[in-house]
């Protein structure tokens, strides 16, 4: 199909797989988290779903989640070469 | 997910965008969006979403987006807004622009839509500097910042650009930020149900910009509000009411040093600097009290 006019079209991933930004992976101890959601909420690339499991290929590790779970569930760790 | 459950579900921002990690303009745009629905057009001037929306042919965000010039942003969607009432439809027009958008180069189409009357929502996501070109100051940069064509601090203070707007009386006017995402989303959707202008200034604090560490931009805007130096309130119909997060801080003020100690722009700051910031934190605060009150 062709546009009239140049047109971009909606698609996951429409920056390439920002999860290769990473130097810093979240890793949740699920033992810890009350699921209470601040980790999704604050996710500004919305990679957190609901179940509350995250999208390592866009997750870019800002770290907020880290930052913001109450119960300090989550841990940043290096990312291996 | 207790929290989560008066907000929809429903992302229209695909994972995911060129945002640098830990930027709080798409956590405040995915806000915006949910409160929207998809029902909405996005009008946007150069500035970091121009940007952060992917390649051609591929974009992430699920909603049609009109990219334009700087200095067109609110005119556009003037005409937009007529166009869609002309043939019935009750689409949203939103505006979502940068604070250099908005202050300085697109503050004539937005001050002509103001008082043109135009339905429509026009949001200033202000991170205090042209940050997509590097960090330039802007209006909106405040005292004593760095940027990197103020290396020694600005020397000249904010713009108020949220008495600007006042001044064109328009029916709905508020101030956010994502670090408080529920008010944000409630404040989008009062703005999108008020026939006529709205206008939303929202601080965005910028993890590279800022020098802060990226993990610390939501706690940066939590501390923004705790020490009065982001004000939430919103004006209905000339009525303003201070937002709950603020009334918490206008009874006791955290220490500005605080807010400004968190971030890389603001190293070496002088004494007086700081005063002259307190000083005009406190004098916004007693006229936002007195208005509140019905004094002025």
């Amino acid at each position: 199909m062709s546009d009239p006019v140049a047109m971009s079209r909606p698609r996951i991933g429409a920056a390439g797989k920002t999860g290769t930004w990473r130097t810093f992976r979240p890793v949740v101890d699920r033992e810890a988290c009350n699921a209470c959601g601040l980790c999704a909420m604050y996710c500004p690339d919305g990679c957190i779903n609901e179940d509350l499991e995250i999208d390592l290929d866009y997750c870019n590790g800002c770290g907020i989640c880290a930052h913001e779970c109450p119960k300090k569930a989550i841990r940043m760790d290096r990312e291996d070469k | 997910m207790i929290r989560m459950a008066e907000i929809p579900k429903e992302e229209y921002l695909e994972k995911c965008t060129t945002a640098c990690a830990g930027c709080t303009s798409s956590l405040t745009l995915r806000y915006v969006l949910k409160a929207a629905g998809p029902d909405t057009v996005l009008v946007v001037p150069a500035c970091c979403t121009s940007i952060l929306q992917g390649t051609y042919p591929n974009t992430a965000f699920s909603v049609p987006v009109y990219n334009i010039a700087f200095a067109a942003a609110a005119a556009c969607a003037s005409g937009m807004s007529e166009a869609f009432s002309s043939i019935g439809k009750k689409t949203n027009v939103i505006v979502y622009a940068g604070d250099g958008g908005t202050v300085d180069i697109g503050i004539q189409a937005l001050s002509g839509a103001l008082e043109r009357g135009t339905d429509f929502l026009y949001i200033c996501y202000d991170n205090e500097a042209y940050g997509n070109t590097g960090m330039q100051r802007s209006g909106a940069t405040p005292m004593g910042a760095r940027t990197t064509t103020t290396p020694g601090g600005k020397t000249d203070a904010k713009k108020d650009i949220d008495r600007i707007v006042a001044a064109h009386n328009i029916p709905y006017q508020a101030t956010a930020t994502p670090a408080y995402p529920k008010d944000l989303f409630d404040k989008v959707k009062t703005a999108l149900a008020t026939p006529g202008p709205s206008f939303i200034h929202v601080l965005a604090p910028c993890p590279p910009g800022w020098r802060i560490a990226s993990d610390m931009s939501v706690a940066v805007g939590k501390m923004a509000v705790k020490t009065g130096s982001w004000v939430l309130w919103e004006r209905k119909y000339g009525e303003l009411s201070i937002s709950a997060p603020s009334k918490g801080a206008m009874k006791k003020r955290a220490p500005l040093r605080e807010y400004l100690s968190l971030q890389g722009r603001f190293k070496g700051i002088s004494e007086s600097v700081v005063n002259e910031l307190e000083q005009s934190i406190e004098k916004n605060l007693a006229r936002l009290a007195k208005e509140e009150a019905g004094e002025c």
